[in-house]
């Protein structure tokens, strides 16, 4: 799930800066390929997550990263000052839970600027330069924030195993995510992506 | 809450959308302005910061020099010609300063192109009865382009050895491109390399997907841009 999603997305990255860094462009050339590999990237994002929401446990999350707590305000103005304590978060911390609504929402809106130029034929010329301007500028708002999330996984080896095996150490979950366990006792337990 | 945020970037897509028009022109002057004074580059990266983009549709193009370049003219024509780069700077050259405007969007303000008129080299060849059109071909193998002969004989229409009074480099076609004034830039074809006037007109790489032959800035591909010549 999140691997198919992090490699098309890596995909239209690469691909995006072949098509608009000059010195990449220049390296690289095969102009048609590399749009028609971008293409298909972006259009394929969105699947993984279509086909996540057969699974349970992917609905229990994706309800788990959209209801924000009281606590979640104060584990945002505990990262806002860059202190430590008190962080209290469920499964998801408040950072998670920002950066997935905006990055499904910037997905999206990347997504219909991306079509509107693809497809030249369904809009108008001043709907088409505002697709260009704004798939332009989100796409390096894009790149800026997924630098930040890779980031923050390079910072976070526990995480990161979790990501990829489906469950974490207790200790762990207790120290970072000291609410999760209380939170699944309320909702249907899920461990897996 | 979540929601909210999804559907609140989506809202500020739809907005960025319609409002466009009405920032990118003061955004593009600013960076503009800007990218005069960065030491760094980095504005370049910036989107719409100024300036020429980059485009091949080959994987790599070969380099010619002053000692191995050649443009060949033929086809319909009496007198068939191979002209070396000092043949060409020896002709007559030309001067036009307009704007540069690519059919994707970008247009690069005030740009000089010098160079031999085409309808000079075509009179030298001597056209033959029937002919009607002319076809580039160039030296990265793949691309290629047409204009009506009337289009070729226009004034504005060089064989370019400059561009912004420094010879034409390797990335923007050089040594020789083909310079048409007044129609989206991926008429002006990079690295000429043949000349050869046909019967009819023949679509050009780009042509055959999908972008107008006649290519008129403003009048042409579904845009509406201000015309450059």
């Amino acid at each position: 799930m999140h691997r198919a999603a992090a490699w098309l997305m890596g995909a239209c990255v690469v691909t995006a800066a072949v098509l608009y860094v000059p010195q990449f462009a220049e390296a690289v050339g095969r102009r048609e390929l590399v749009v028609r590999v971008h293409e298909i990237c972006g259009v394929l994002l969105p699947v993984p997550v279509l086909l996540g929401l057969a699974s349970r446990a992917f609905r229990a999350d994706l309800g788990r990263l959209n209801r924000f707590h009281p606590y979640d305000r104060t584990w945002l103005r505990t990262a806002l000052r860059r202190e430590r304590e008190p962080r209290p978060s469920g499964k998801f911390n408040a950072g998670q839970k920002l950066y997935a609504g905006w990055i499904a929402g910037a997905a999206l809106v990347m997504l219909g600027t991306g079509l509107l130029m693809w497809f030249t034929h369904l809009a108008p010329i001043g709907v088409r330069i505002g697709s260009t301007f704004v798939h332009d500028w989100l796409s390096l708002a894009v790149g800026i924030v997924i630098a930040g999330h890779v980031w923050m996984a390079i910072g976070d080896p526990v995480a990161r195993r979790g990501m990829r095996t489906g469950s974490v150490d207790r200790p762990w979950a207790k120290r970072e995510h000291p609410l999760w366990e209380p939170e699944s006792d309320a909702a249907p337990a899920g461990e897996d992506e | 809450m979540g929601r909210r945020l999804v559907l609140g970037m989506l809202g500020l897509g739809v907005a960025g959308v319609a409002s466009a028009r009405y920032v990118q022109g003061g955004l593009e002057s600013f960076l503009g302005a800007a990218a005069d004074k960065d030491p760094t580059g980095l504005t370049s990266l910036l989107p719409n910061g100024g300036g020429f983009r980059y485009y091949s549709v080959t994987s790599s193009v070969p380099d010619r020099s002053a000692a191995d370049y050649r443009l060949t003219v033929d086809g319909l024509v009496t007198r068939p010609a191979t002209y070396t780069l000092d043949a060409l700077r020896a002709l007559p050259q030309t001067r036009l300063v307009r704007d540069v405007q690519c059919v994707t969007g970008w247009r690069v303000p005030g740009t000089p192109f010098a160079g031999v008129q085409l309808s000079r080299l075509l009179d030298a060849a001597g056209v033959r009865p029937g002919a009607g059109a002319v076809r580039f071909t160039c030296f990265d193998g793949a691309y290629s382009e047409s204009l009506t002969l009337e289009q070729a004989r226009r004034d504005d229409v060089l064989i370019a050895l400059s561009m912004q009074d420094k010879p034409v480099s390797h990335a923007h076609g050089g040594p020789v491109r083909l310079y048409v004034a007044p129609m989206y830039f991926y008429k002006s074809a990079k690295w000429l390399s043949g000349i050869t006037v046909t019967q009819k007109v023949e679509r050009g790489f780009w042509e055959e997907r999908g972008y107008d032959i006649d290519a008129w800035v403003g009048r042409s591909n579904g845009r509406e841009d201000h015309p450059t010549s």
